[in-house]
């Protein structure tokens, strides 16, 4: 696949070297100093930096802005944007605010349901959807063009990516479902965290029955446990998770102050896995308010140094 | 057919304070058939409101009236003067009546004795759903005939999202993922392989984006 982008995680996959990004979450204040933080403790260990946009649909402080603090810091972050707070207005002009900075990565989501975060009483607004904002970046950077058809002084480069969850339901259209993403734009794929390695490996052979693998950079998802209390409450609790039993037993079996150990074990032992399925291009590690490990996570699977493009 | 859900009696009560002559108007069409506002439920209404008054020693006439259609000019004829006895009228319709009764006797105080709840349909005695959110531009025939602006939480035209569970969605195991739905449709009308097709940028202008919509018809003008 040829390089479209100044994006260091484009360069990296096109190289055929394995990717690894990670993300942090933005504080629910004004101070930037957590993003900073966190930023510098992994910026060794991954080639690019997602920036959630006020996940689970709890207020924080702005993706855009984050991104741009890493940037600054001399950072290669991917801003986030989801479609559940702004327009089709907003969302353009965020991405032109994005490439003003030079800002090359791009996730478009649909985002969790506000009814979850702290505003539950809030509309949301849905004005399009991750694959129809696929579709605009893709229009924006490619055409150089807006939703309205007028011309874009200075179109921005991004690497335009979506999410893919091979564990949701229904599980048939799992991979046309990818299939749709592509069609609509998306150039890499961050998966949902990975914990039934079997089903992945399933939905990556079905992905690579329709070569998608050859169209798509996929990036494996990976979240360590804390845990055997987190396992059951991601197993239960989060949609669209799937915790196979194995995992949660082997936590539960595993003293408590040995257990977030073990799920960084359990962590790394997928990534070594992981890395023998063919079309797993990198890895999205997901270190949710734990990102100190992600350098021992990313050293003890192999995965550093990281390369220089 | 137009949902509504009758506000309560507590509710009601403090808005017909400082009223003498209060008439509680029914609609006996939509809002009958969800047994919410019809004329039956007026009565009822009336009768609860008269308790109330007794309880609170307020003096208070509350009487009970209804028609066919509160959204209707022609039903009105036979209560007009019913109406004009009342200072103040509790509407049993849906936001519709509410607002044209008002805009028909301008000087009329006027109450909603329900919330609007939506459009949707019986499913059963007793439960009701959203079927549709009239937005001016119909994309049923790309969905299976099952509306995800209606029915998914957040209107994806290209879902379902990664929290659609065992076929329920995220926010809610009572609420049918609308995508899962429209899939099982898809497959059973051996249409499946449509679902790949991208349901472009929708036009909301059609919707309560464009400003409050009305259609003209000259051809059935009298």
């Amino acid at each position: 696949m040829n390089v479209k982008t100044p994006s260091k995680l484009e360069k990296i996959l096109a190289s055929g070297q394995l990717a690894v990004t990670s993300e942090c979450g933005p504080p629910r204040g004004s101070d930037p100093e957590g993003i900073i933080k966190k930023g510098t403790m992994i910026k060794e260990y991954v080639d690019a930096i997602n920036i959630t946009d006020n996940q689970t649909s709890v207020t924080r402080l702005c993706s855009l802005a984050s991104c741009i603090r890493l940037k600054l810091m001399g950072l290669e972050p991917v801003l986030q944007m989801v479609t559940r707070d702004r327009n089709r207005i907003a969302l353009q002009s965020d991405i032109l605010g994005a490439a003003s900075f030079d800002i090359f990565n791009i996730l478009c989501l649909s985002g969790d349901h506000q009814s979850f975060g702290d505003c539950a009483t809030g509309q949301n607004v849905h004005d399009l959807d991750s694959m129809q904002l696929l579709q605009v970046v893709r229009r924006m950077r490619d055409e150089g063009k807006f939703i309205g058809g007028e011309e874009i002084k200075r179109p921005p480069r991004m690497f335009v990516g979506a999410a893919a969850n091979p564990f949701a339901d229904p599980f048939e259209i799992r991979v046309p479902r990818l299939a749709k993403k592509i069609a609509a734009g998306a150039e890499f794929i961050q998966t949902q965290c990975i914990y039934n390695l079997d089903r992945f490996e399933e939905w990556m052979k079905r992905v690579r029955d329709r070569g998608l693998h050859e169209k798509v950079y996929i990036l494996a998802g990976l979240t360590p446990m804390k845990s055997a209390g987190m396992a059951k409450y991601m197993k239960n609790r989060v949609p669209g998770m799937d915790v196979p039993d194995e995992v949660v037993k082997r936590l539960s079996g595993t003293p408590k102050d040995k257990q977030a150990d073990e799920g960084i074990n359990i962590c790394i032992e997928s990534i070594e896995r992981l890395k023998q399925v063919e079309g797993v291009r990198g890895f999205h590690i997901m270190a949710i308010e734990w990102e100190e490990k992600v350098p021992e996570i990313v050293q003890r699977a192999g995965l550093y140094p990281r390369p220089v493009v | 057919m137009i949902v509504g859900k009758q506000k309560s009696i507590d509710e009601v009560w403090a808005m017909i304070q400082g009223y003498k002559k209060v008439l509680v108007f029914g609609c006996n069409t939509c809002v009958a058939v969800c047994h919410a506002g019809g004329n039956k439920e007026a009565e009822v209404m009336a009768s609860m409101l008269r308790m109330k008054a007794k309880q609170e020693n307020v003096d208070i006439d509350i009487q009970d009236s209804g028609i066919e259609r509160q959204c209707e000019h022609e039903f009105f004829e036979s209560v007009t003067e019913r109406i004009e006895w009342a200072d103040a009228i509790v509407s049993m319709a849906c936001g519709i009546g509410v607002q044209f009764t008002a805009e028909k006797f301008s000087t009329k105080p006027l109450m909603p004795g329900i919330n609007t709840t939506f459009l949707g349909a019986t499913e059963k005695p007793g439960v009701w759903t959203e079927k549709c959110q009239a937005c001016g531009n119909c994309i049923l025939g790309m969905t299976a005939g099952i509306c995800p602006i209606a029915r998914c939480a957040k209107r994806l035209m290209n879902g379902p999202c990664g929290g659609s569970t065992k076929g329920k969605c995220e926010i809610s195991k009572d609420l049918d993922c609308a995508w899962q739905l429209i899939i099982d449709r898809l497959t059973a009308l051996n249409r499946l392989n449509e679902y790949e097709t991208l349901i472009p940028i929708k036009d909301w202008s059609t919707d309560r984006a464009g400003g409050p919509r009305k259609v003209v018809r000259e051809d059935v003008m009298v």
